[in-house]
């Protein structure tokens, strides 16, 4: 008896075999996921060295030279980029949230399910033709770009990226607490308020900065939208405005190659900002998952 | 409930008459929610608020029934227990009286709860009212983890407009009350979360209590925790039902025949037996409920 139960320990011929698949698989998944690692340094790695003779302060500092000609600097097109994405920011954060919050804590699943797949969907849709929507819907009625078509554009880029993420983070609000919550004669609405946001706050903050990531190098919608622009430092979004995706566009159009150096140095500030944003993200969302295990 | 020559003015006729089905909702009184009845003083509640009386409630998931047409009556400042083998129905019966059974998608309930003769599931009650008063406190102790050992007790008190005074009165008064002050006093502002299970537990017993229920509902509070803690609640409840009418589910026969002055057995959705607490547990009238006590099933 005891000796057939112990049988099922032995090598049954295939031993050898198996702890060779082991090992093949673990290695194959170890190279992807360095590979993957890989592609990341050596787009950082290139851009920054491509870039590394253009980067400096009076760079950074400095409006455009006069017809993108080379020397200048891309202050105008850090600044465009954070009035048009804060802008959009501001449009389609509150709106992700609203959504969210619909889809999760109010509406019946026959809704809920349906505008999941729409968001789905809008997240799907090639920027280019966001775009051409918006290019369409204002530029033209308004005889000319501006910066508030490129927010807008781009906050159509955002608002699924928010909205999507924010529904994950609040479906993971456990349900335990919301009961207590109701169980304690709280209405709903005031639970989603005080008890539902305060918990999924860190998560709601990550899929805000996701989206800010994610629309800060988009170039597609912003062509159509602002991208020719007076010279100097510009503010008003209500004209067009520079911006650091269509600067590095226009730079790498141009024939010099002292412009092409600055294209790959904004290219380089880019990353570098969108990289920072991912760090921030992510720190937001370790700590509220830490509150919801807690 | 007898008839009683000095019963106070305000008592309606569905309290004189409680097997009227139809008393309840001719209420001669002007209709008053639970929740005011609740924030009225502690001190002036009478002996015999707090009684709660199910008539025929049943109780369905879709299509499937988990309570098959329960009366039972909870005597005001008594302990009853709730046992039987999971999946009975007990907890879902409890989730009735405070109408969180609803809460879940596609369950709902008939029949009638009545608290002090007022049916709880008549179409003019504010259900968020109800779970005022009749508070509950779950399985697993869930402090709010954003919040403070304080600010988790009065998140009750906070949303209905108590004022900065007031919500430090009865929220000192509701951690007293749970047998939690002395130890909390001196971290009212570290996170709720940061306290041991047993703690956690009587923090949320402290949250039901700060808004004063008459009724408060237990669903198996102690299946989470340790002996030393459970010997904790099952001391409070001791204590609190002086206060409040409890009805406590709990899976432990050992703990009902502690804490309980009434026990109730349940078996697939229907109740077998209600008796004192010692006759159930020693000479049962039902041969399931002897089978049950005496460890046969379940």
């Amino acid at each position: 008896m005891s000796a057939n139960q112990h049988a099922l320990l032995i090598d049954r011929g295939n031993l050898r075999r198996r702890n060779a698949v082991n090992r093949a698989a673990s290695w194959a998944s170890t190279i992807a996921a360095l590979l993957a690692v890989a592609v990341l340094i050596l787009v950082v790695g290139s851009v920054l060295l491509k870039g590394i003779g253009a980067l400096s302060w009076h760079f950074l500092t400095t409006p455009t030279a006069l017809f993108n000609e080379s020397g200048g600097g891309i202050s105008n097109a850090i600044v465009g980029s954070a009035i048009i994405v804060g802008v959009a920011a501001a449009i389609a954060i509150p709106v992700g949230i609203l959504v969210a919050l619909y889809t999760t804590e109010f509406a019946p699943a026959r809704i809920a399910g349906p505008v999941r797949f729409v968001l789905d969907v809008l997240n799907g849709v090639p920027t280019i033709i966001t775009g051409i929507f918006v290019y369409g819907l204002l530029v033209v009625p308004q005889q000319g770009q501006s910066g508030f078509a490129g927010s807008i554009a781009l906050a159509i880029v955002m608002l699924p990226i928010v909205a999507r993420t924010a529904q994950e983070v609040l479906a993971l609000v456990p349900s335990t607490l919301k009961e207590a919550s109701a169980a304690l004669g709280i209405a709903h609405w005031r639970t989603v308020l005080r008890v539902t946001i305060p918990t999924a706050m860190g998560g709601l903050v990550t899929g805000a900065l996701l989206g800010v990531a994610r629309v800060a190098g988009e170039t597609a919608p912003l062509i159509f939208a602002t991208s020719i622009y007076r010279q100097g430092m510009l503010t008003n979004p209500g004209e067009a405005l520079a911006s650091i995706p269509i600067f590095i566009f226009h730079q790498s159009e141009a024939p010099s190659p002292e412009a092409h150096t600055e294209a790959w140095a904004a290219a380089f500030v880019l990353i570098a900002v969108v990289l920072l944003l991912n760090i921030v993200a992510r720190a937001f969302y370790a700590r509220s998952q830490r509150r919801m295990k807690a | 409930m007898e008839p009683q020559p000095q019963d106070p003015p305000t008592m309606t006729e569905s309290e004189r008459e409680p097997r009227a089905p139809e008393a309840a909702t001719e209420a001669a009184v002007p209709f008053q929610s639970p929740a005011a009845q609740a924030s009225a003083p502690r001190a002036h509640r009478g002996r015999d608020e707090g009684d709660v009386e199910l008539r025929k409630l049943s109780a369905y998931y879709g299509s499937n029934q988990a309570v098959k047409e329960v009366d039972l009556r909870f005597a005001a400042d008594k302990v009853t227990a709730i046992i039987g083998p999971s999946g009975c129905g007990k907890s879902t019966m409890v989730r009735c009286i405070n109408r969180m059974h609803e809460e879940i998608p596609s369950a709902r309930a008939e029949g009638e709860v009545l608290l002090d003769g007022l049916d709880l599931y008549d179409e003019r009650i504010d259900v968020v009212a109800v779970r005022r008063a009749v508070g509950m406190v779950f399985q697993k102790p869930n402090p709010f983890p954003t919040m403070s050992v304080f600010d988790n007790v009065v998140a009750g008190l906070r949303l209905t407009g108590a004022s900065r005074g007031e919500m430090d009165d009865r929220g000192r008064e509701a951690l007293v009350g749970a047998g939690l002050w002395d130890e909390v006093k001196n971290r009212l502002k570290a996170p709720g979360v940061g306290l041991s299970g047993g703690q956690q537990q009587r923090l949320c017993i402290a949250r039901a209590l700060a808004v004063e229920p008459e009724v408060l509902l237990m669903d198996e509070p102690c299946s989470a925790l340790d002996p030393v803690a459970t010997l904790k609640i099952e001391e409070l409840i001791g204590e609190l039902k002086q206060r409040v009418t409890i009805v406590i589910v709990t899976h432990n026969m050992q703990q009902a025949a502690r804490v309980a002055d009434t026990t109730v057995f349940m078996l697939d959705g229907e109740l077998v037996e209600v008796g004192p607490t010692e006759k159930l547990f020693t000479t049962p009238d039902d041969e399931r409920t002897e089978q049950y006590v005496t460890g046969k099933f379940g």
